[in-house]
């Protein structure tokens, strides 16, 4: 197994035929993923990149059964997207987006909420590389030749940081079972927890890396989590030691603004929840193969 | 986006908000003129300028005669301000508000803010106003109520007035309250803004709640729909380079170190100030150069990189995803090869093309010392600088 998705998942692609949608739309589909349609409003019927092109998330859902979206919209208009595929009974949707406004991600979160726990879309972002379960499928934009298949779960906030895990572990012969970009914004999809639920529960799974930044508290609830309820164990890494408070990081979020919120004190709060530290962002490839070997 | 005081009040105003009398002066002469158009007999004169503290900063002056509004601003423009919140270099004082002076029997604070946790606006309140929340959270911690609002109704009236009753206004005044927190809330919807601060909220002896200091955020990835409010941005206010930065598509925020960084990705660019740092040197500053970076974009970033004086090398960290490192490598050529660089480059390419990346690298044949991983990087740029090994 592996979580969230494989090479059955059919896949729908919304924005599908704006720019960068289209090339990670090919890439996608040529590492296995099984893309089955797009939308984009007012080109339904047409055809791009191969699939099929529907009007509506509902329309496309009816002549393809998918049960997973990815997301290429602009921000004005993502949020609106991502509610349609809730609505139209996605059960896993990414969103890549960039800049959505906070506000709309409120309403999104409150809009998410309108259905019963069993039938309510997981979100995965925005502003993330997407989900990758190496040798099966991907939906999101990482370059997939860095991940190799495996039992070790990633969980991250920063794309880029996820690559640099998972590339580190392939150096040393580890693979990944599934890596779950979650996004750098302030209010976000599903989190740190969601995901650590899911990698416990799934069988190919043995161990979990959790890589987090400065700014809220998701990564310390995790944690808290992870103490209670896991067997499995967790490798965390905090990035932001050196970041000054109440400046903004680059990604939305990435902010010191309350108690709690700094690298130091969540590595702090992840140590006493026996969660294993790697102090430094080059030390993957080292600290995992130990936990493995426990 | 950071507004001035002034620009917030007219905002609330137009919400409904009592605010004092006032006017913006841009000279003395101006200013005593705002202050004879007041009327009264005594006024404040003060700094705009996108911080908070500037009472103690010497940024706020109570005046009682014409010619003394005209001295405090003599004094206060063209200064630059070195307050609490504003780091070293301090702001400059290009604008003053001047406003009767109010005599208030009590103060309050009254703030909105997103909580993300609750992924709400959350309204804080507390009965010690005047001095800031993390001051009041300090030495008054059980003075503070919240309240989350539910966003599919929005502020109820019920949740108003626990907030008024708590913060021990009187009941009379109550009814006021309600109405001035609804306000605000519906202000926070319409501009997007993501922080609403007023404080002091005081209690005049007539029994009036006027809002003596405002301050507002608002929501960068709003503001294509918000042309009025994206008007009010005041350049003058921001760091020259970071300014630059926003301009030219980069994310950047300067630091005291030496070791200027060229990074992909904002969770990449931090780890990396963490290598830096743990190899005994210290960052000059955080930059994602983002995503499908253009050699073009690459050269940009070494120029706003270098243009800070501290920089004694430069470390580029890349891991391709939808970058790709051709494109980076010949960013870096093309600036080694038209633009002074008198520090050593560190280069650490990794991911999508890196072999493309590589080759350009050494084909062109530029000073550039490589790193193969991201433990390298840190220790090469280190070492770069201070001439020994990390």
């Amino acid at each position: 197994m592996s979580i969230i998705l494989d090479e059955t998942t059919p896949v729908i692609v919304q924005g599908v035929t704006g720019r960068i949608a289209t090339f990670h739309t090919t890439d996608m589909a040529e590492y296995g993923t099984n893309v089955v349609g797009g939308v984009t409003p007012g080109k339904g019927g047409a055809k791009h990149c191969g699939i099929d092109v529907f009007d509506t998330v509902k329309q496309a859902v009816a002549a393809t059964e998918a049960t997973a979206s990815i997301v290429f919209v602009p921000p004005p208009f993502a949020a609106d997207a991502i509610m349609e595929a809730a609505d139209a009974g996605i059960e896993n949707c990414v969103c890549i987006t960039e800049g959505i406004p906070v506000q709309d991600m409120i309403k999104v979160k409150r809009y998410l909420r309108r259905y019963q726990h069993a039938k309510r879309m997981c979100l995965i972002g925005p502003n993330c590389a997407g989900v990758i379960s190496p040798g099966k499928a991907m939906m999101g934009i990482m370059p997939s030749h860095i991940y190799q298949r495996g039992p070790v779960g990633i969980v991250s906030r920063s794309g880029t940081l996820g690559y640099e895990a998972a590339s580190q572990l392939k150096a040393v012969g580890i693979g990944v079972s599934t890596s779950v970009g979650i996004g750098g914004d302030p209010i976000n999809g599903s989190s740190f927890l969601d995901h650590l639920k899911r990698f416990e529960n799934d069988n190919e799974t043995e161990a979990v890396v959790m890589i987090g930044e400065i700014g809220g508290l998701q990564e310390a609830q995790a944690a808290v989590y992870a103490r209670e309820h896991m067997h499995k164990p967790v490798v965390g890494y905090i990035a932001g030691l050196t970041a000054p408070k109440g400046r903004t990081m680059g990604h939305a979020g990435a902010i010191v603004s309350t108690v709690g919120e700094s690298a130091a004190e969540k590595v702090q709060i992840m140590r006493e929840c026996g969660v294993t530290i790697v102090k430094l962002p080059s030390d993957f490839g080292k600290i995992v193969p130990k936990v493995l070997r426990r | 986006m950071e507004i001035h005081e002034y620009q917030a009040k007219a905002i609330l105003a137009d919400y409904g908000v009592a605010i004092p009398d006032g006017g913006l002066a841009y000279s003395p002469e101006q200013a005593a003129y705002r202050a004879s158009e007041i009327g009264g007999e005594q006024w404040v004169v003060k700094a705009q300028i996108h911080s908070g503290a500037r009472g103690k900063a010497g940024g706020v002056k109570l005046c009682g005669h014409e010619r003394e509004v005209a001295e405090a601003a003599d004094e206060l423009l063209g200064k630059r301000l070195v307050t609490a919140q504003t780091g070293e270099r301090g702001k400059g004082v290009y604008r003053l508000y001047v406003e009767a002076a109010v005599a208030g029997e009590s103060e309050i604070y009254l703030g909105f803010v997103l909580d993300r946790s609750a992924e709400r606006v959350t309204i804080v309140a507390s009965a010690s106003g005047g001095m800031d929340i993390e001051e009041i959270v300090a030495s008054d911690p059980g003075s503070i109520v919240r309240i989350n609002v539910e966003p599919a109704v929005g502020l109820q009236a019920f949740e108003a007035r626990e907030i008024a009753f708590a913060v021990g206004l009187d009941a009379s005044l109550v009814p006021q309250a309600v109405q001035l927190m609804t306000s605000c809330y519906r202000a926070i919807l319409d501009l997007d803004a993501t922080m609403l601060e007023i404080n002091p909220l005081t209690v005049t002896a007539d029994g009036r709640l006027l809002a003596l200091d405002a301050k507002m955020i608002f929501d960068d990835n709003a503001l294509f729909r918000h042309q009025d409010v994206s008007e009010l941005r005041d350049k003058s206010q921001e760091d020259p380079r970071e300014r630059t930065a926003v301009d030219r598509g980069l994310s950047y925020v300067g630091l005291e170190g030496d070791i200027g960084c060229i990074i992909n990705g904002a969770g990449l660019a931090m780890a990396t100030m963490d290598m830096i740092k743990h190899a005994g040197g210290e960052p000059a500053n955080f930059l994602d150069i983002g995503g499908g970076a253009s050699p073009e974009r690459v050269l940009k970033a070494f120029r706003l990189v270098l243009s800070d004086d501290k920089v004694k090398a430069v470390l580029v960290n890349i891991f391709a995803g939808i970058n790709r490192c051709d494109w980076v490598a010949e960013g870096v050529v093309q600036a080694l090869r038209q633009l002074e660089v008198p520090v050593p480059v560190v280069v650490r390419l990794s991911g999508t093309n890196v072999e493309e990346g590589r080759q350009i690298l050494k084909e062109a044949d530029v000073p550039v010392i490589t790193a193969e991983s991201l433990a390298e990087a840190g220790t090469k740029a280190v070492e770069s600088v201070t001439g020994r090994a990390a």
